[in-house]
């Protein structure tokens, strides 16, 4: 069925999966945004034991769809890959770093003989979630902003930003993405334990937090989509290849794909009646609408990126190097054979949904995780 | 990529490659146990829903638990690997991105979330779901697990022996031609079977290590031997398949890689009716263009490495020497006859081949139609040597050989060992008599590092022994870098070997603790 595709809608067809998994990553990472408020919302021991062990039965949800969203983009877009993991290589380092020490840290903080503490793996956790989040989202945010790099013409790339990718911390707009995400991650996550958490006095605190982190959340990310949507971005032409700035380039593509506008004003609305929701009422509902919000916000954001001739990765020094999905792509039967491997991916989907709800459905609260008889982080 | 090597590129290349070694070593210091436990895991759970022993459920946990801290740092270890051949092998990722890429996203997709999600009802269902959709569970972190190993190891089998693909000089990189081709590839059936058996060898020998050390203690006595009769049952039986696909291993080697076969026999002259060595020692002075001995001390097993590697007890087996200086005869996989060409000339023809890649680069941008055509011909005819090119020196071609042969002559021997110390632990099982051997327990005690040795050795044997080459014959190492400073590629190194080491020591003072625990507390 998909070999009648052509490259060009294979090549759309795995933007939209890239797109899809980035978006469940940003969601999921409300992994992160909790482990920077474990000391906040648990004022003693089990309180902070109650907040560890909600985040810890879904940390490899985070950390598996992070694993399969870089290979997915290896496997469709490799130039991606190659330019700029081997390009921003201290800020893809230190990403990397940020999560590493995450995979350990539930299992080992309040096992005997951990030889470096329980507040060791504690500061691992907070790492993670504060280094992390930011550090993707100011990543991602070179992909409106631009990278310094040449791609010669046997493909390979130059690295032309003297910091190995740190560089992007100079410009501010990407750092509001990557303090947008951090404060979505921490306002998530509070809806996430005021859904789980059966405990009045820390529903109570995450209530509030809700608040306290989606304005900030709001501040920079607005911030940042009024610059996108106001400055000029590159275009690329289809037939040509050439690399353009055109003005107003990411709003042009949400007024010539009002679908793709209109899924981005969904997820914002949704996200917008989640917070308010929960502050006001609590249960649970929040968490799970402000999940579809998150997905199909970010999800809108990337296919603007990727669609309509424009490019995903430019290059700030030299424009005609920036990747397009049609430049940075897999081969037209490497995307086939891909394409028929995705359609795994709703099935995987549905069994990660039915695993989540058979281990969420009675929650969590202080006597579980007491009981000596189960699995404690 | 037309430009030449220079010296200052060879720090890079060393530091890159030892940072990606290090993490490969530490990664799979933890996947084997992984891979193996949740099997033994899974059978054990099976035999307590199928008896309702609560015996089998205490038994289940108390390993579990163990997976569970050993399975975190392969975690951990794994992501860096993953995104280290785009941070340090991007030009890689480039020009085999279109094949290698796949089995990575495959393994993603289909394999991790399986695995962790089921990691989570079997850590954390206990009460809330099913007795018999926890054991599906189980038996699914396994499946996902081994079918990790799958990918990662169809990926790894192309770089050694690179098929079904086609060059594309317009994008110049290497593209898929046939899927079927990269995944059922012999080699890479083969290099699975024998990784994924030397796993469930290395897991059982943890599970009778531990085991015994509970024997030995006098504590949970029937926990003990029905965790080993089910671990020994299952090493002897994986660990005849080990043996079986390390011959097939090397049949493979010894038609796509015969330099890493003459390097994992010390073999410098090649010769008919090549006798396979059980011991050797390789003498220090030997070169392959001097006349030194090869080896000085050595136990052979007349015309086994012919019958190895070619299935013919006088079949010539070509020394290092020979793949140096070329002449020989040889007959390739479709039965045409040929002659070997010196290192030297194949480096000539790379460059021949890398040159036409730029002039026909030239011609397109030119305009020029017939130069493309004529350049793109020799580019074809020469392509086959394309790595070559990048190579100064034709010594370049030879791997250490030294590591190469201790550690394959470790390997091979720990595997022999494991064979017969299942079957010692199955003998004095079934007579009963296991918990009064104590030179068994002892033995069995510190055997448990031995298999991680031999796993270590393996992978030396398949990496070092295929230097220099990152894709066979077509890419080596030098022009596979990421062009960064080599001062950033050491820092990283430092930062990995630090938080790996601390890993690694909070890893094994966790588990040493929880096996002292034993499993009526530590198994919850």
């Amino acid at each position: 069925m998909f070999e009648t595709l052509s490259h060009l809608a294979l090549q759309q067809y795995w933007w939209f999966i890239v797109s899809l998994l980035a978006s469940l990553l940003v969601f999921l990472m409300f992994v992160q945004g909790g482990q920077t408020m474990i000391y906040t919302l648990g004022k003693d021991e089990i309180e902070r034991k109650v907040i560890v062990n909600a985040l810890g039965r879904k940390w490899e949800f985070t950390f598996t769809t992070l694993v399969t969203f870089g290979g997915a983009f290896f496997a469709s877009f490799p130039l991606f890959y190659a330019s700029s993991f081997g390009g921003a290589y201290w800020v893809w380092i230190a990403i990397l770093i940020a999560f590493t020490i995450q995979a350990f840290s539930y299992e080992y903080r309040s096992k005997p003989n951990n030889v470096l503490g329980k507040k060791t793996f504690e500061v691992f956790l907070f790492l993670n979630g504060f280094l992390g989040t930011i550090l993707i989202g100011t990543a991602v945010g070179t992909f409106f902003t631009g990278a310094e790099f040449i791609i010669d013409r046997y493909n390979f790339v130059e690295w032309q930003g003297a910091a190995y990718g740190l560089e992007a911390v100079l410009n501010f707009q990407n750092v509001a993405l990557g303090l947008a995400v951090f404060f979505l991650a921490r306002t998530a996550a509070s809806l996430y334990f005021v859904k789980i958490i059966d405990d009045e006095v820390i529903e109570k605190r995450a209530r509030k937090q809700i608040l306290f982190n989606a304005i900030p959340f709001l501040v920079f990310f607005l911030f940042f989509v009024f610059k996108a949507l106001t400055t000029k971005g590159y275009a690329y032409d289809m037939e040509s290849f050439v690399v353009s700035m055109e003005p107003n380039k990411y709003l042009n593509n949400f007024i010539e794909m009002p679908w793709i506008a209109a899924v981005f004003l969904v997820g914002v609305l949704l996200v917008l009646y989640a917070i308010f929701r929960t502050y006001l009422k609590g249960g649970s509902r929040g968490f799970n609408l402000g999940a579809i919000g998150v997905v199909l916000t970010v999800l809108a954001l990337m296919l603007n990126l990727g669609y309509n001739g424009t490019a995903f990765y430019p290059s700030s020094v030299d424009p005609q190097s920036s990747l397009t999905i049609q430049n940075a792509s897999s081969s037209e039967f490497t995307l086939t054979v891909m394409s028929y491997v995705s359609l795994l991916v709703p099935f995987v989907l549905a069994y990660i949904y039915y695993a989540w709800r058979a281990i969420d459905l009675t929650g969590i609260n202080k006597k579980d995780v007491e009981d000596k008889d189960d699995h404690t982080y | 990529m037309i430009e030449n090597i220079m010296l200052s590129d060879l720090s890079l290349v060393n530091w890159s490659r030892g940072q990606f070694a290090l993490t490969a070593m530490y990664h799979y210091l933890f996947v084997p146990l992984t891979l193996g436990l949740s099997f033994l895991m899974a059978i054990m759970e099976s035999l307590y829903v199928k008896t309702g022993n609560p015996e089998w459920k205490r038994i289940t946990k108390f390993w579990m638990t163990l997976f569970g801290i050993n399975f975190a740092i392969g975690v951990a270890t794994g992501l860096i690997l993953e995104f280290e051949f785009g941070t340090n092998w991007s030009r890689y990722s480039w020009f085999v991105g279109d094949i290698f890429g796949a089995p990575l996203a495959i393994e993603g997709i289909m394999a991790f979330f399986l695995e962790s999600t089921f990691i989570a009802v079997m850590f954390f269902g206990w009460k809330k779901v099913s007795k018999k959709f926890h054991l599906l569970s189980t038996w699914l972190v396994a499946i996902g697990a081994s079918l990790s190993a799958l990918w990662i190891l169809v990926a790894n089998a192309w770089m050694q022996y690179p098929t079904g693909m086609n060059f594309n000089p317009d994008t110049a990189r290497n593209e898929m031609l046939s899927f079927w081709d990269v995944f059922l590839s012999p080699v890479a059936v083969n290099k699975f079977l024998h990784t994924i058996t030397s796993a469930y060898v290395l897991s059982a020998i943890f599970v009778i290590g531990v085991s015994a050390w509970f024997l030995m203690k006098k504590r949970h006595i029937v926990f003990a031997k029905k965790s080993m009769v089910i671990a020994a049952t299952f090493g002897l039986i994986t660990g005849g398949y080990l043996i079986f696909t390390g011959d097939g291993s090397a049949y493979q080697v010894a038609q796509k890689q015969p330099m890493k076969l003459a390097a994992m026999e010390g073999l410098y002259d090649g010769q008919e009716g090549a006798g396979l060595l059980v011991f050797g020692m390789l003498n220090p002075d030997k070169e392959w263009n001097n006349d030194e001995e090869a080896v000085l001390a050595k136990v052979e097993v007349p015309k086994l490495l012919s019958i190895l590697g070619y299935r013919n007890k006088d079949a010539f087996v070509p020394g290092v020497t020979n793949l140096m200086e070329g002449g020989f005869k040889y007959t390739d996989e479709k039965g045409n006859k040929h002659t070997a060409l010196s290192a030297e000339e194949k480096i000539n023809r790379g460059r021949i081949a890398r040159t036409a890649l730029g002039d026909y680069k030239d011609a397109k941008e030119t305009g020029d139609e017939q130069a493309q055509k004529e350049h793109l011909e020799t580019f074809k005819a020469n392509f086959q040597y394309f790595g070559y090119g990048f190579l100064n020196n034709p010594g370049d071609i030879i791997p250490n050989v030294p590591l190469t042969f201790y550690s394959f002559h470790i390997m091979v021997g720990l595997g022999f060992y494991f064979l017969i110390f299942f079957v010692l632990i199955l003998f004095f099982l079934f007579k009963n008599t296991l918990q009064n051997k104590r030179w068994l327990l002892w033995l069995a005690l510190v055997s448990i590092p031995l298999p991680y040795i031999a796993s270590q050795a393996g992978w030396i044997v398949a990496e070092v022994g295929r230097q220099p080459w990152v894709i066979q014959d077509l890419m080596p190492t030098i022009a596979a870098v990421s062009r960064i400073d080599a001062t950033s590629v050491q820092i990283t190194f430092w930062m990995f070997a630090a938080i790996f080491t601390a890993l690694l020591i909070a890893e094994i003072s966790i588990l040493t603790k929880q096996i002292r625990t034993g499993p009526k507390t530590g198994g919850q």
